[in-house]
Parts: structure tokens; sequence; C-alpha cells
């Protein structure tokens, strides 16, 4: 894949704020069962985060509420100097409605662990849908750029098929393809390797290393691919019962972890893999 | 044998309005389908509780006296329908009320991640529902559709009672002038199978369309992909 097109052809516009995502004492719970207890972090532009914990621990939650999949029990979560969850009325702040969660939301992009294309497009449709109905672009601009961008995840021969033709890395790579084509400062990545074949991860991780490398996207990732979080990422957050045990650049928490939690999650992942 | 040929065209003409009452109640049906069944998944409280009230009242009702109430009550408090009239909108409303349960269930059917990926997308509700939602719903609402459609048809025999003449209408006429009432209605009962049969037909070929629309089943040659424009 050739970087320097990708550079060209996903644009990201410079950030607003220091701050790409703040997450301000966010409480999510399931019933009884809190998942995430007064979470506070926060994500630089063009960093690439990696949340590793054992399942249960409130990864997934953290991706979906920013997403907007989910909604916050409490607390504030913040993109690019804009708040997500809520809106100022008068001098307090209100929940906030649907307007102004697209008009926030419109910065995040998220890639699934089970893909989620439409079964009812084709692969070219799927890229340029989104871009048509909630970009503005013309049918004919959507259409060209979904195809750039098809070729550069090398599947610039599939654009008329439908996604049931396709394995498994080649419809992941089309939600690469689909979520890059809406311009997005950040991305989410939840388990995006977890459903495929482990001879189609390598496929998948080299076009997500190439966007990396070649764009300023902030991601956020959760994946049990340790090599891959090392490679790209700037920071590992480690997380058990909702909260962060413990933070550090790759290389130090793969290495050398400090925390008991944080060892014996490691050595179990690792025996696995 | 002979006689066959003369009642026949009697016969032809009920059936011929068979399937017109058939096609209008279907077309009627179709549209309060998709309105009853689309309100009944939407946001708004009162467009879910209009919605039931109309699925619980047509569907646990009898057809014949919504029919009767429609040709022979309404006009008490002067609204008068012709009788053609009166049996489409009972027949269309009460095969409604089947039809909005269908395009509700349906709906509710497609998997919640395709409602993820839309809003990862940023997509609006409507245009989730329009690119999305209602494409992939649209294909399995096609099977029990289909059902509906011949209940439909043959419950078109409903409007006989009010003295339209349709296929049934026109046999017992036929019975009551003294035709061979065995002859008589076993034609009838054939050209109702027949009806059907080609509702069916058709109804499938609608089926295998929609099974490609979503990549399933045979699905048309690809074009080549040398042929696309150059991107700009």
């Amino acid at each position: 894949m050739d970087t320097d097109k990708l550079a060209d052809v996903v644009h990201v516009e410079p950030p607003a704020a220091r701050e790409m995502v703040r997450f301000d004492k966010v409480v999510k719970r399931y019933g009884d069962n809190v998942v995430l207890r007064e979470l506070d972090f926060h994500v630089k532009p063009g960093e690439r985060i990696t949340l590793i914990g054992p399942s249960g621990s409130g990864k997934t939650t953290i991706l979906r509420l920013l997403m907007t999949i989910e909604k916050a029990d409490e607390g504030k979560i913040h993109v690019d100097g804009d708040c997500l969850t809520h809106t100022r009325r008068g001098d307090h702040d209100v929940p906030a409605d649907e307007k102004h969660i697209r008009q926030v939301r419109k910065k995040i992009g998220m890639i699934f662990q089970q893909f989620n294309l439409f079964p009812n497009m084709k692969v070219l449709r799927n890229v340029s849908e989104a871009p048509v109905h909630c970009l503005g672009l013309s049918r004919g601009e959507a259409e060209a750029r979904a195809i750039e961008l098809l070729e550069l995840v090398g599947l610039g021969t599939k654009v008329d098929a439908y996604p049931s033709q396709l394995s498994g890395g080649q419809q992941q790579r089309v939600a690469i393809a689909r979520a890059l084509a809406m311009q997005p400062k950040v991305l989410c990545l939840d388990e995006v390797t977890s459903a495929l074949d482990p001879e189609l991860v390598a496929e998948v991780l080299n076009v997500l290393r190439n966007v990396a490398a070649s764009t300023d996207i902030t991601m956020l990732c959760v994946t049990h691919e340790m090599k891959f979080a090392r490679d790209v990422s700037d920071r590992v957050l480690m997380f058990d019962k909702g909260q962060i045990v413990e933070e550090a650049p790759p290389d130090k928490l793969f290495t050398q972890p400090e925390h008991q939690r944080t060892r014996t999650f490691l050595r179990a992942v690792l025996e696995e893999h | 044998m002979s006689e066959i040929l003369d009642y026949l065209p009697l016969l032809l003409e009920g059936a011929w309005l068979t399937l017109q009452i058939t096609a209008g109640a279907a077309v009627l049906g179709l549209v309060c389908a998709f309105a009853s069944g689309l309100a009944a998944v939407s946001g708004s409280r009162t467009a879910r509780a209009v919605s039931m009230v109309y699925v619980e009242f047509f569907r646990g009702t009898s057809a014949l006296v919504q029919l009767f109430w429609l040709f022979f009550a309404l006009p008490l408090v002067g609204i008068r329908f012709e009788p053609i009239a009166a049996g489409i909108v009972a027949l269309g409303l009460n095969i409604g009320s089947y039809g909005s349960e269908v395009v509700r269930g349906a709906i509710k059917a497609i998997p919640k991640t395709q409602y993820e990926a839309t809003v990862a997308l940023n997509m609006s509700a409507y245009r989730r529902m329009r690119s999305v939602i209602l494409p992939q719903a649209v294909v399995s609402m096609l099977p029990p559709f289909g059902n509906l459609l011949i209940e439909l048809l043959k419950g078109t025999s409903l409007v006989s009672i009010i003295s339209i003449s349709d296929l049934t209408f026109s046999a017992q006429i036929l019975r009551s002038g003294g035709s061979d009432t065995l002859t008589v209605f076993l034609v009838v009962l054939v050209m109702y199978f027949l009806m059907a049969y080609a509702l069916t037909l058709g109804m499938r070929a609608l089926e295998r369309r929609g099974a490609a629309s979503i990549g399933r089943g045979k699905i048309p040659i690809q074009r080549d992909v040398a042929k696309l424009p150059e991107p700009v």
C-alpha cells in the first residue's frame, strides 16, 4: 500500500483543541453492574492508544460511549474541544440532543469486530453512501474517492462485489476504507481482528499500520494483538474493573509492567498466543 | 361439457373483478402496512399508540363485520361507499393490519450491529432507515407478504355478500340459475387456485430478486471493473 497516497486521500483536519478525546468522571452501568467508575483520561491529537485488560474491564464500552452507540450514565466526554454528551443551555449543561451529537460525532469513526458492512450494498456503495448523504459529496466525487481508498486497501478489483462474496479480511479492509471515507479525526478500533481466521489477520493489521504511519488520525484501539499494539501505539492503558490500573508507553508496559494485575494479564495473553 | 363454455364468460368477468379488488386492497394494504409498521418502530409514543390501536382493532375483529360496518353502518351517519370501494377499503385496512406486523417484525429483526454501523457513519435516522434498514428488511418481508396476498385474494369472496359480482358471486348466480353446481364450483375452485398460484410465482420471482439485492442467492454477473470510470 502506498502510504504517501493514503495521506493524499485521507485529509485529517488540524485539531481544534489540545486534547482530542477527554473522558471526565464517566460512569457507565448495566443494571447493578458498574462497568466504568468515574473514568478520567484523555488522548492527544494524533496519539495512538491501546486499551488492554481482561474482558468485562470496560475497554469496549469506552469506544462505544465515544461513538455514541451507548450513553454514559454520568460524566462528560469531549471530542476535539466540543462536548459530545452535553450542550450548554443558559448557565448549565443539559444532555445533548441528536442534532448536537451528530455535529460532534462526524469527527469520530469506528471499525467493528464483526465488520458490520451493509449486505444490501456493493462494496463501492458501502464506502460511498455515507459521504454522499452525511458529508454532502456528489455521488461522483464520493465514488471516485471510494475507489481510491479501496485501491489503497488492496481491493480495487472488488468494488462491484457484495460483502457476502468477500473473505473476512477483505470485508474488514472495506470497513476500514468506509470509515476513512468519512475523514474522521478519531478512529475507534474494536477488536478488529478477533473475528478473523488467523491467516487473514496480517492483511488487516498491515493496512492499519499504514493508516497509522501516513495519517494524523487519533486512534483508540482495543486489541489482543500485542505485537500490533507495540508497533503502533504511543501509550497503552491497562484496564481492570472499569478503571485504569496502569498506563505507559508500550515498550515499558509490555516489558516492565509495574502493577501485579498487569503482569498476570500479560502473562495470560502471551501464553495464549 | 359445452355448458362450461356458456357460463365461462360470466365466471371470467367475476374473476377479473376479484383480481381488481385484490389489487386495490393490496395497494391500500401495503400503504397501511408500511405507515403503521414504521409508526410502530418510531420514537414517537403517539405514533406507536395509533399504530397499535389500528392493528389490534382490524386484526381483532371480523373482516366480514368490518365490511358490513363500512357498507351498511356508515351510510347511517352519512358516509357512503360504492360497493367496490367499500370492499377495497375494508379488505385493504384489514390486510394492512397484518402487514403492519410483518413490517414491524422485519425491521426489528435487522441486527443491532447494522444500526451501530450507521451511527459510526453519522447517518440520520431517515438515512439509516432508507439506505440500510428497509432495503434489508423488505427482503425478509416478501415471503410473509406473499402469504397475505393469497389470503387477501381468497378473502375477496367476502365482498360477494354485499352483492359485488366477483367470482364467488357469479358462481352463486349460476347456481341459483340452475346450472350444474358441481361443475360450476369445481371450475371456481380451479380459477381461485390458478390466480393464487400465479401470485405465488410472482412473489417467488420477487423473492429471488430480493435475495440477490442483498448479496444472497444467485447474484448477477459482475461488471468488469476495468470499465469503471477513472477516478477524478
